[in-house]
């Protein structure tokens, strides 16, 4: 369903679909999953907890033998308890690490199992052989049925008229808010596009294309992240995570040459027993200790649920993406391409003025057009009652007695006719100026005066009559949705620009433009010039995110970076976009860009703040396993011993990840600054953050451990 | 001490002042504006280019560049291993110096080809004046001029240029920049009293009686150079120590001028590139903090003196071992830092007799290579760091990675990573064998923490195609010849290939136009940014080694053992 109402400062909290799970048994699965992704196969995906994951079996092996890779000089059960508790740690560092991946692939499930159930579906009626009809869901049509449609029922899919003649709202796909006329035989008149609107008359139409549920279906198993490939800025991250691992493999593995070279000298210069401490030191669980400390772990175990979680974020906005590559996308993106009806204004126009002409009153046209629109039940028609009430016109007519005349594509008007006999009429001006030379009256001049008027100011003239005589013109009006404005301004202070399409005059787009405070607007537009927009853009190296859902939108949708076709649209225009609303509210393209910004930001913070982490580590682990060296004086942490540093730091090490698995599936707050305050803001909490917090943890860990 | 500190403070002085001036006409040059050499200059560069067959307007790719510098490379080393394998038979030859073993002649060619010019050899005693002036001299030139001409093909690839033509880069980065500041600077050394002979070493009869020889030769073109060209390798063994080769305070001035101008000075060309002034000097001011930060550490160092001998003699003596009592403890410290930070590698006094302090400052300079960094080369590591700085902060503003409007990929990452990569490789694995076998293979003279010192740095002044050493070891054994040849060669070419590979793929990016949310990488935050991550993927590396080394031995030392 179009739900072109829904106001676009609603907040975010309240669109959100909060998936119904039962909390218990994802954090069960995901448990269970844990240790599924233990297998080799699964885990070398990620090399740097591959690594710790090898750290843990070498470690295990010389708890069973401490004198594995070499005597060891330390008391043996000691030596024995110290690589045991290491093995531990490391082993829930990995389980950690695979916990949120699990937990984010969990939520991603349960959002897909949501989707499938509160997915809407049209009615439509086929046209049985024996020409009864029968009720199904749009999602049973197949191509080659025939269906029946009436006034005001949604077309459920691609189709041919074969027979019947009626108005289409097709405002859905091409921008324009005048309905277009289908009658079967010609080319272009006799194709209907699903989630079009049948405004008045009844078709029957052979359906073309097998309705989106298929599509829709595959979509949600990519949501679901089974099949997830990484986003091109994941894959270069990893590579830089990976080389950073291995700088540090090299660091850590000559490190015994260098250890035993200072132990020989210490032993002549200061006995055996400095040289045995330094040395041991250098054993290997330490050595393995030092490595897992100073790799990334961090963002290493929590990269991929990162992915997930923008994704299911996406999802929570009922959105589907095909690929993290699109809502990476998003955070890029330079230039919005937005239609103008249905994302911008309402799809449909509101009366916002009546102008009596012929010596009326405004009170007499309100009056008038209220009468001619007591049937009406269109948008349209209830904004002009609306508008009336303001008046205080008061309706006096019974309208059991009264007969509403219904809008067709012929007559271009509707009306009432009144128990008295008279006939209120509304309409396109040049139709009720037919309609009153019909009756014999005559047109007054001011009548062309108030059209021109309404015309200067963007908006749409309706003539109101009463049998042969003008009363006024209504001043129909889109009217931009509420707090655009504001949302475009955040925009433009995050550099994305907007630009507005409508197939609107230029007058009429530059009123709106202004209105509703887009950076650019192309007027007249053709679904053709769309594309050529995309692409002018594209060639001065920008990121163009653009909404659509009709066929004729499909080659721009499949040329922007990223194409967010409505669920209500056709089967082209989905399988061009790279995402789905499933709601099919043009304006979610906003939210949208903050997404994918969000995903970025919380990756780059939580790499920064791994990163960082690194000094306190190395201030932990070094001076307290060389203090042999006499270097003991950089302990700035004051740490007990050198177990107690590595047990601390490890254990330090360890927690961060489920520590930080809320903010990697949440996300950083985004707000709405330019990218300078944005990396000040970020390199503060998460850079400086970073340096310092590990420092207190890790010294607060070292008060309570039980170690001397 | 206030004079010390004075004698720093004007050195530095007269840096900043240069750096604009040289780095726009480095920019001028390479950019094909017209300078003021251009009369002399043109007619001679044309006839090389006909001579050599280069078309000067060929635009060359990334490979085709990396291509041209390793043919020509390899092909100067082989003409220069020739030249001194057969300088028994070539001129100039006024002591009758012959053939040095394969292993030193291919150690020393590798060395001077590659910028780098460590020696495991005596110059004087070793090699002939036509090797040290035709042979190594040549090499002085043509390896400063490769680095140079890598720099700014960087910088053009970065800033969305094509990379240029390497022969075209070369033969400008001789003619218009390193010929003339020579010619001018070895005359004015010639004239504070450096020899420029081809005379044969002098025999003396001192007052005692005895005989003294006396080596001499054409020494100040080969000086200026030296510095310049950040080659380092001393026509005497003692280098800028001796008083031939650097006589006074004056001379030291000019040399420790020239050795740090062109690596300042390129990073104000890079803003002239970039028609970016405001991120050149703010690069600039960022490794200057941490330049002079190290000068600190190391002159504190040197100023306070070694506890044990003040405390032994009962005096308050700056530490004046190694050093030359012309120059003294600031003149050497400042010199120190700055031959390490430009990869310069020439040394006035002795490194080995540093204070753990200056040992601490010099090898973090040889880690880094980026506090000014080589010829060219320096520059275009700091980039190198950048970009990392962008890839890992950038997203931090919800964009994914660029710089200069370009992103930041896949193909770019694992260029730079590569980078990072191969310099600890280079240093850490060799140190760790040589240290292995203390007395088979490393010959190390001064055991303990001062060893790893002492191993470590000859490893990582090769990789990073320094040249300077802590000397005190037997470093002209087959080991040490072949171990620091391949770490040369891997850190001088690896990095070269990737950068260029880098550039070039940078610079056929499409640029996306900035606005408000785009990361601007001019920005002081920035640019603090950037210094924290040098220092954490830069140093953190080799913490180890410098807790063991030099930070070992400075508690040592404090605590009076």
């Amino acid at each position: 369903m179009r739900s072109p109402s829904r106001l676009p400062h609603e907040t975010r909290d309240s669109r959100q679909r909060t998936p119904k799970t039962d909390m218990r048994g994802l954090y069960q699965r995901a448990i269970k999953e844990s240790f599924v992704k233990l297998h080799p196969k699964i885990a070398v995906r990620n090399p740097v907890m591959f690594i710790v994951w090898v750290g843990t079996i070498v470690t295990f092996l010389v708890t069973l033998n401490p004198n594995l890779f070499g005597t060891v000089q330390a008391n043996i059960n000691q030596q024995r308890l110290l690589n045991g508790l290491i093995t531990l740690i490391l082993f829930f560092t990995v389980l950690f690490a695979n916990f949120a991946e699990a937990v984010a692939e969990g939520r991603g499930k349960a959002q897909a199992d949501s989707l499938k159930a509160t997915r809407s579906d049209t009615i439509a009626w086929k046209v049985l052989p024996n020409g009864s009809l029968e009720k199904i869901g749009s999602t049973q049509l197949r191509r080659g049925d025939v269906i029946k449609v009436v006034a005001n029922d949604m077309i459920p899919g691609d189709g041919e008229v074969i027979q019947g003649i009626g108005s289409v709202d097709e405002s859905a796909i091409t921008g324009e808010s005048a309905p277009v006329l289908k009658q079967p035989g010609t080319d272009i008149a006799s194709s209907v596009t699903g989630g079009t609107r049948l405004l008045s008359d009844e078709l029957i139409i052979r359906i073309t294309a097998d309705p989106g549920q298929g599509f829709i279906d595959r979509m949600i198993s990519l949501v679901e992240g089974a099949e997830r490939s990484k986003t091109p800025n994941e894959i270069a991250l990893t590579v830089l995570l990976a080389v950073l691992t291995q700088v540090f493999l090299i660091v850590v593995a000559t490190m015994p040459s260098f250890v035993n070279y200072i132990a020989n000298f210490i032993s002549t210069a200061f006995g055996a027993e400095a040289a045995n401490s330094l040395r041991a030191g250098a054993s290997i669980a330490i050595l393995i200790s030092l490595l897992v400390a100073l790799i990334p772990t961090t963002i290493g175990g929590l990269l991929s649920a990162i992915g997930i979680a923008g994704m299911d974020r996406v999802a929570q906005f009922n959105v589907i993406a095909t690929s993290g590559r699109a809502v990476e996308a998003c955070g890029d993106i330079n230039s919005l391409v937005l239609d103008k009806t249905g994302t911008i204004t309402f799809g449909n126009r509101m009366a916002d003025e009546f102008i009596p002409v012929n010596s009326y009153t405004v009170e007499d046209v309100a009056r008038i057009a209220k009468l001619a629109s007591l049937f009406d039940e269109t948008p349209e028609g209830k904004s002009i009652v609306k508008l009336a009430e303001k008046y205080k016109i008061l309706a006096d007519v019974n309208l059991n007695q009264a007969e509403g005349v219904e809008f067709s594509a012929k007559t271009r008007m509707s009306g009432t006719n009144l128990p008295n006999g008279k006939q209120v009429r509304k309409g396109a001006v040049d139709a009720i100026k037919g309609f009153i030379r019909s009756r014999g009256g005559s047109i007054p001049s001011d009548v062309d005066v108030a059209y021109e008027r309404v015309s200067l100011l963007g908006g749409t003239p309706l003539a109101v009559c009463q049998d042969n005589e003008i009363f006024g013109v209504i001043y129909l009006k889109d009217i931009v949705k509420s707090g655009l404005r504001e949302r475009f301004e955040q925009l433009r202070r995050m550099g994305v620009k907007t630009i507005m399409l409508t197939g609107d005059n230029h007058i009429t787009a530059s009123v709106i433009a202004q209105e509703a405070g887009v950076d650019d607007f192309i007027a007249e537009a053709t679904p053709e010039d769309k594309i050529d927009v995309i692409r002018n853009e594209q060639s001065q190296g920008k990121l163009v995110a653009m909404t659509g859902d009709g066929t004729n939108d499909a080659p721009a949708l499949a040329q922007a970076n990223v194409g967010l076709a409505m669920n209500s649209g056709t089967q082209a225009a989905k399988e061009a976009a790279n995402m789905v609303d499933l709601d099919s509210d043009p304006t979610k393209l906003i939210d949208l860009v903050t997404i994918g910004k969000q995903l970025l930001i919380t990756r780059g913070a939580l790499t920064t703040f791994s990163i960082a982490n690194d000094i306190a580590k190395y201030f932990a682990i070094l001076p307290t396993i060389f203090g042999a060296a006499g270097i003991g004086a950089l302990n700035i942490m004051g740490l007990k011993s050198a177990q107690s540093a590595i047990i601390s730091a490890l254990i330090y090490n360890a927690l961060i990840i489920p520590a930080l698995i809320p903010l990697a599936l949440q996300g950083v707050k985004f707000r709405s600054l330019t990218a300078d305050q944005l990396l000040r803001r970020n390199i503060f909490i998460y850079g400086l953050g970073g340096i310092i917090a590990p420092f207190i943890a890790i010294k607060l860990i070292d008060v309570i451990l039980p170690f001397s | 001490m206030g004079q010390g500190l004075l004698q720093i403070g004007l050195t530095l002085c007269i840096v900043i002042a240069i750096t604009p001036v040289l780095g726009r006409y480095i920019a001028r040059v390479f950019l094909g504006e017209r300078t003021i050499l251009d009369r002399v200059m043109n007619p001679i560069e044309r006839s090389v280019y006909v001579i050599s067959g280069v078309r000067p307007k060929d635009e060359m790719t990334g490979w085709q560049y990396i291509r041209a510098i390793l043919y020509t490379n390899l092909f100067m080393g082989i003409l220069v291993y020739s030249l001194i394998y057969f300088q028994r038979l070539l001129p100039w030859n006024p002591n009758g110096l012959g053939v040095p073993s394969w292993d030193i002649v291919l150690h020393t060619v590798i060395s001077f080809v590659t910028n780098t010019d460590q020696q495991h050899y005596a110059g004087e005693t070793t090699l002939s004046y036509f090797s040290q002036v035709a042979a190594l001299g040549f090499l002085m030139f043509t390896s400063a001029a490769t680095g140079l001409a890598v720099g700014i093909a960087f910088i053009r690839g970065l800033t969305g240029r094509k990379l240029g033509n390497f022969y075209v880069d070369l033969t400008r980065g001789i003619t218009r920049i390193l010929l003339p500041i020579s010619v001018i600077g070895a005359i004015a050394l010639v004239l504070l009293g450096v020899p420029q002979t081809i005379g044969e070493t002098l025999t003396i009869t001192t007052l005692e009686g005895g005989t003294q020889y006396i080596a001499r030769g054409p020494v100040a073109s080969f000086e200026m150079i030296k510095m310049l060209g950040e080659n380092g390798g001393g026509f005497f063994a003692a280098n800028s120590a001796h008083p031939f080769e650097n006589p006074n305070g004056l001379t030291n001035l000019i040399e420790t001028i020239a050795m740090i101008a062109i690596p300042a000075a390129m990073i104000y060309t890079y803003g002239v590139f970039a028609k970016n002034i405001k991120q050149a000097w703010l690069l600039f001011w960022m490794v200057f903090i941490v330049f002079v930060i190290l000068v600190w550490v190391a002159a504190g160092g040197e100023l306070q003196g070694n506890p044990l001998v003040n405390g032994t003699l009962g005096i308050e003596q700056p530490n004046l071992e190694g050093k030359e009592v012309r120059f003294g403890w600031a003149e050497t410290a400042l010199w120190a830092v700055m031959t390490t930070a430009t990869m310069c590698g020439a040394v006035n006094g002795m490194h080995d007799s540093l204070m753990p302090q200056g040992l601490f400052a010099t090898l973090f300079n040889l880690f880094l290579q980026i506090i000014w960094g080589g010829q060219g080369t320096g520059t275009a590591y700091l980039f190198i760091y950048l970009i990392l700085t962008v890839f890992l902060t950038g997203l931090m503003v919800g964009r994914t990675p660029e710089i200069f409007g370009r992103k930041i990929e896949k193909r770019e990452i694992v260029l730079a990573s590569l980078i990072l990569l191969i310099h600890p490789i280079v240093v850490l694995i060799p140190s760790a064998i040589a240290l292995a076998y203390p007395f088979s293979l490393s010959g190390i003279s001064n055991p303990s923490f001062h060893g790893i010192s002492q191993v470590v740095y000859e490893y990582a002044s090769a990789s990073a195609n320094n040249g300077s050493g802590l000397e005190g070891l037997t470093d002209n054994s087959l080991w040490w010849n072949l171990s620091t040849s391949l770490s040369i060669l891997t850190g001088r070419y690896v990095p070269i290939i990737a950068m260029l590979l880098l550039a070039d793929s940078m610079s056929r990016k499409q640029t996306v136009p900035q606005t408000p949310g785009t990361l601007k990488t001019d920005s002081l935050i920035f640019t603090t940014v950037t210094a924290g991550i040098v220092l954490i993927l830069g140093v953190l590396t080799f913490f180890p080694v410098l807790a063991l080394g030099p930070i070992a031995e400075g508690f040592k030392l404090a605590s009076g053992s």
